[in-house]
């Protein structure tokens, strides 16, 4: 709280936007209405007329298109596509009907585009009210020249971050944003809504939650499988390759360089390609039973069930993930171990403690301390593993064929089946914002006290 | 037993467990490797190693062209990861200093705004993108490497922890002495942390050309079915599907091999930088 506080005044200046508009001179407040007027009399001419012209070019747009796109928005069209018998050309014609998914579009990037005026007409109210204030002090006020200067200088910051977030805010604010808005409709191929759709409020969240529907019992069987897929997948890599660091780094071990290399190889190679590897070595054909078969573990006709059977499928992809993910927990692991310092081990080894004892006793709470933020991220990377699932299982073995999901999907991949191979983009877009409620609640309150996260704050 | 000889089969037994763990790990990849050169054509035969050798794959996979480019999608790639990572680094070092070093009232919220935008599944708005990138024209003939560019730079100055540690690590001073000497801050990021911060260019320029590599479902969504732009990922994940493993399970093998081998040098080289990230500063 204190933090807080002191921050906000470190950024305090006397020319906001409410001091504006209520102690503003009349060419300040009318600046409300002609935007940059308030600029253009203290002499800032070319400033002034930019803002102008951005307010025309927003009220032109607002007039040609905007107006209609945010009125739209409203009944996301409801004009059907036609079919008419053209005489003089002796076809069959389709007159254009609404496409809801273009006026949602439209609508949302209006709304953007809106906020993002205000945001300019804001700044044009505050410049005003400086221009004026410096003008009544008699200071010396920027030219437009100086302003441009000043982009390089103090301003720094405004040139160097406008085009990165342009960029966030076209092609990942704005997508969100939209897709969000999804979820509010029936954009679903049920009932054949892929062209004109309505919005419909919660009943999206309500039938997913509700557990007697199909997609509602598919939902906390997908859900629960996830958690426990993250759960295991976080902590059997991290404790894995802690041992195995562990192991690595004793003293008597001799090519200390040769294993990590070993290791470390596996994760050089692109993850797509050895997870596509993994997958055809363990297909019922594949490398792996084949091995089997010729050493005779398994008889010639047999195969182990690796992705057919969902109990098989579910520890399969536990243990390969522990396959890809250990090579890379080593790398991160490794220099935090060499910090734990060396004085609790000697002091261990003076109390007679077994390595154990040391282990579970110094080793790891040490390591739970300093590397909590990384396991949340692990955490949060794992309820998201598309990669790992989608490539290795594909989210088979299907046992329920009213659901469409498989016994290894998690979220995010079902959530991809539900957009892409589906195209129930409703559903999809409400377990995406599940997705997301689930990892902010736990990761905001464990971010927050965590201590790398309030060291930044002491900038 | 005396406290040496237990000593020294605890050893033994320590290097027995790595050899065999070495083993599990270095395995596949030697496998895929002698899976190239496979001369016996088919996916799944019933030996485990091939029975003999040849060429044959790595040659088809540049010269048979007719349903499968993989020359093409090589320089598709290339073309995407080139003009992405220039983008991206350009972003990502921007930000990254803006955020290390200017003070400005947005810093904490842009900072906030990266957590919880990372928090999103990450192609839950793919569709979306998609429809953007319609919307604007992007998504036919050769546009589509362009929309494919956008989408790997996009998003890359929201990934500025690594970078913004390793600036945070340039004492200050420096900067201030600049300052006093009146030099604008443009010229202390060009002449002054630019220079000092190599390393962590190298980085960024190589993560972000690695991406379009690696990353098949942006790429599958936006490429649909033009055949002509795919990049190699999505290439090597056709090779496996139904109606071509029979005739390309081998050369997937190869093409997984050719691609792996310019990755895992980068990898190589740039390991150090995966553990020195964690500690969340990094050493040049």
């Amino acid at each position: 709280m204190f933090g807080r506080k002191r921050k906000a005044s470190e950024f305090d200046t006397p020319y906001t936007c409410t001091a504006a508009i209520t102690k503003g001179a009349p060419e300040t407040k009318l600046s409300m209405l002609v935007m940059g007027l308030g600029s253009f009399v203290h002499g800032q001419r070319i400033k002034g007329l930019l803002y102008l012209a951005a307010e025309a070019a927003y009220i032109v747009f607002m007039i040609m298109t905007g107006l209609h796109c945010l009125y739209m928005l409203g009944s996301l069209g409801t004009v059907e596509q036609q079919e008419y018998w053209d005489e003089a050309q002796q076809v069959y014609l389709y007159t254009q009907g609404d496409q809801s998914i273009t006026i949602l579009l439209y609508g949302v990037a209006t709304v953007f585009l809106t906020l993002l005026m205000v945001y300019i007409w804001r700044g044009s109210l505050k410049s005003a009210y400086k221009a004026e204030c410096l003008a009544k002090q008699g200071k010396h006020l920027n030219t437009f020249m100086e302003d441009l200067k000043s982009l390089l200088d103090e301003n720094l910051q405004k040139l160097l971050m406008t085009p990165p977030l342009f960029f966030i805010f076209a092609l990942t604010v704005l997508p969100l944003a939209f897709m969000i808005c999804m979820a509010f409709t029936n954009y679903s191929l049920i009932d054949n809504h892929l062209v004109l759709f309505d919005w419909v409020g919660l009943d999206n969240f309500k039938t997913l939650f509700d557990s007697s529907s199909v997609l509602g019992s598919t939902f906390w069987s997908v859900l629960i499988w996830t958690i426990v897929w993250a759960f295991f997948a976080t902590f059997s890599n991290y404790i894995c390759g802690m041992i195995l660091s562990l192991i690595i780094n004793r003293k008597e071990t001799k090519a200390k360089g040769f294993w990590r290399f070993c290791f470390v190889l596996s994760c050089a190679v692109p993850m797509f390609v050895s997870l596509l590897i993994m997958r055809t070595m363990l297909q019922p054909e594949g490398a792996v039973n084949v091995l089997l078969r010729n050493i005779g573990l398994i008889a010639p006709d047999a195969s182990l069930p690796f992705f057919t059977d969902p109990t098989w499928a579910r520890v399969t992809v536990i243990v390969i993930n522990i396959w890809v993910g250990v090579p890379y927990t080593l790398l991160q692991l490794t220099g935090v171990l060499q910090n734990i310092p060396a004085e609790l081990y000697e002091a261990a080894k003076v109390d007679g403690a077994n390595a154990f004892q040391t282990f579970f006793k110094i080793t790891l709470p040490y390591m739970l301390y300093v590397t909590t933020p990384y396991l949340i991220s692990t955490f949060t990377g794992n309820v998201n593993n598309f990669n790992v699932i989608y490539l290795l299982s594909g989210g088979d073995p299907v046992t329920n064929l009213s659901s469409t999901a498989g016994s290894t999907d998690l979220l995010v991949t079902w959530l991809y089946k539900l957009t892409v191979d589906k195209q129930y983009y409703n559903v999809g877009a409400v377990i995406g914002i599940l997705t997301f409620v689930i990892l902010a609640i736990g990761a905001l309150f464990t971010y927050r006290n965590s201590k790398s996260y309030k060291e930044e704050g002491g900038f | 037993m005396s406290h040496k000889t237990t000593k020294k089969v605890k050893n033994i037994a320590v290097h027995c467990l790595l050899a065999v763990l070495a083993f599990i790990w270095v395995f596949p990849i030697l496998w895929v490797v002698l899976t190239s050169f496979r001369a016996e054509k088919g996916s799944y035969v019933s030996t485990f190693l091939p029975q003999s050798y040849t060429f044959d794959n790595y040659i088809k996979l540049f010269t048979d062209t007719s349903l499968l480019n993989f020359p093409q999608m090589f320089m598709n790639t290339l073309i995407i990861a080139i003009f992405s990572c220039i983008l991206s680094a350009f972003y990502v070092l921007s930000a990254s200093y803006c955020l290390s070093r200017l003070k400005f009232k947005l810093r904490k919220p842009y900072m906030n705004m990266a957590m919880i935008l990372g928090l999103f599944p990450s192609f839950m708005s793919m569709i979306a993108v998609y429809f953007i990138l319609k919307a604007v024209g992007l998504t036919e003939g050769s546009l589509i490497r362009v929309a494919l560019i956008l989408c790997y730079s996009g998003g890359a100055a929201l990934g500025f922890q690594i970078s913004k540690g390793f600036f945070d690590t340039i004492p200050k001073e420096i900067d201030e002495a600049a300052l006093i000497d009146g030099c604008t801050r443009w010229r202390i990021f060009t002449r002054i942390t630019i220079p000092l911060s190599k390393p962590i260019i190298i980085y960024t320029i190589l993560t972000s050309f690695m991406g379009p590599w690696l990353d098949f479902i942006f790429a599958k969504v936006i490429c649909r079915a033009n055949a002509d732009q795919y990049t190699v990922a999505i290439g090597l994940w056709k090779m496996l599907e139904k109606e071509y493993i029979d005739g390309w399970y081998t050369s997937f093998a190869a093409g997984a091999v050719l691609i792996s081998i310019p990755i895992a040098i980068l990898f190589l080289c740039l390991q150090r930088f995966y553990v020195d990230g964690l500690s969340g500063a990094v050493k040049g």
